[in-house]
């Protein structure tokens, strides 16, 4: 047997493969479901943050930036591991998949309160003032002329983010999570063969690859002169 | 020319500002009659833009009475954003939206604090865009029209809503020289057709040919005012001839 046959039979084992490719299909549902709610309920989140953060109360924005602050300093393995060892101390047990999206939707929620409150500071005084001026009241000011330019600043940092935060999904093996990565991983102790974890890659780039070409459509797509 | 006309639509009394540490306003009364046109001039830093941005409460006066067409401006029973529409204002950088068509930046007041449908408030800004020479401009973004022209669209958007008060802050102050006619030929229109306006501006020419008075502001203060002649020809007060003589050798 040759090195290259011997390469292939190890990493591209078609028997394998085929033996395990129901279980990463599975894994993928899961994985996609998760970054699904991931992304709705963290950027959701991190929107209402940073707009109650606009309105400029000063303990809920020291509140604010300390909880967004805490969550982009701790690393999202700590974080899962503690929610789902952690809080059936105080007597709720989540599940490996709610722990799992509860703590990267918060690690989610406090980089896109960030990215949004950046935007909205970087829209002009005069543009409040121009709307205010017109008779128009915060929140109409802050909806119809503030937030528009401010979303559109915010698209290419937040979809990075986005990006890296739903590939974390893969942490929820540590609480045995059977996503994409979970399924692999069993797979190949159950085979003494790494082929699923090729596999798995697989997923990976089918999944996200078309969310990362997406993204730079969108960018260049709402790059608008000033 | 109308100064004569009865009842002040602007009476501001003892305005003062601080920013801070700052004194800008030291106590300023100022009265504008219905129709007037008041020209507010001064060196940089002597509070007058200041003055300006009380009079609709963009900025906050520390101490004094406003009342603009007969509300009171300062009382917390106004409801400040519905006084706002009374009083149109241009400021120096035009504060158009970027995101916005021409049509779409002067119809939005129009539509969530006027009230007006879609196709009332696109009606009332076409006729304001005519207004300032811009009807076939209603299509087009800020980025895609001239300083001058941004600053008729921003005109337009003041205008629309028939405000009894109009407040230009350097409205021709950031525009290239050969745009600058093109605005103040909109200023002088809306000034023939009776609106009352309060501009602060160096444009002297202007001042001389439609002020109905000219204000002198040094050091947040009202330091003498009269009619565009007796302030630009025979100044009573030394600071004011030294600010006439250093603006006339521009």
């Amino acid at each position: 047997m040759s090195a290259w046959d011997h390469f292939l039979q190890t990493f591209f084992n078609a028997e394998v493969m085929a033996k395990y490719l129901p279980d990463i299909l599975q894994g993928t549902v899961v994985t996609i479901e998760l970054a699904a709610l991931i992304v709705i309920s963290g950027i959701g989140a991190g929107l209402v943050l940073a707009l109650v953060r606009s309105l400029a109360i000063r303990p809920l924005n020291w509140l604010i930036i300390f909880v967004v602050d805490l969550f982009r300093s701790l690393p999202p393995l700590v974080i899962i591991v503690l929610v789902y060892f952690g809080l059936p101390a105080a007597g709720w047990s989540p599940s490996s998949f709610v722990s799992t999206w509860l703590s990267l939707a918060l690690v989610l929620m406090a980089f896109a309160e960030e990215i949004f409150w950046a935007g909205i500071t970087s829209v002009a005084k005069g543009q409040w003032e121009a709307a205010r001026s017109t008779g128009l009241s915060f929140g109409q000011t802050l909806v119809n002329v503030v937030l528009p330019q401010a979303l559109r600043l915010t698209i290419a940092p937040l979809t990075n983010r986005t990006i890296a935060i739903t590939k974390g999904t893969a942490l929820g093996t540590v609480v045995a999570l059977h996503e994409i990565l979970g399924m692999a991983s069993s797979a190949v102790s159950n085979s003494y063969n790494p082929s699923p974890l090729m596999l798995g890659a697989a997923a990976y780039l089918v999944l996200f690859l078309p969310v990362v070409v997406a993204a730079r459509w969108i960018e260049t797509r709402f790059a608008w002169k000033r | 020319m109308n100064s004569t006309v009865a009842e002040p639509i602007v009476v501001a009394r003892g305005i003062h500002k601080h920013f801070g540490h700052l004194h800008v306003l030291k106590g300023v009364d100022l009265e504008v009659a219905e129709r007037e046109l008041v020209f507010v001039i001064g060196p940089s830093g002597s509070g007058k833009s200041t003055l300006l941005r009380c009079l609709n409460r963009l900025e906050e006066p520390s101490a004094g009475s406003i009342t603009v067409a007969g509300i009171d401006m300062l009382s917390p029973k106004t409801d400040i954003n519905h006084a706002r529409q009374h009083i149109g204002m241009v400021f120096q950088s035009f504060n158009l939206y970027p995101h916005m068509t021409a049509l779409g930046n002067v119809t939005l007041a129009l539509r969530k604090v006027a009230g007006k449908s879609r196709a009332e408030a696109e009606k009332i800004a076409h006729t304001a865009l005519e207004r300032v020479g811009l009807a076939d401009r209603a299509g087009h973004r800020p980025a895609e029209l001239s300083g001058g022209q941004q600053q008729r669209v921003a005109i337009a958007r003041a205008i629309a809503l028939e405000p009894r008060v109009m407040l230009f802050d350097e409205p021709t102050s950031a525009l290239d020289p050969e745009l600058v006619g093109s605005v103040l030929a909109v200023m002088r229109s809306l000034r023939e057709s009776g609106m009352t306006m309060i501009v602060v501006s160096h444009e002297m020419g202007f001042a001389r040919a439609a002020a109905d008075r000219v204000v002198f502001m040094d050091h947040g203060l009202i330091v003498e005012q009269g009619p565009p002649a007796q302030i630009f020809e025979r100044p009573a007060h030394e600071r004011t001839r030294a600010f006439i003589g250093q603006i006339r050798q521009h």
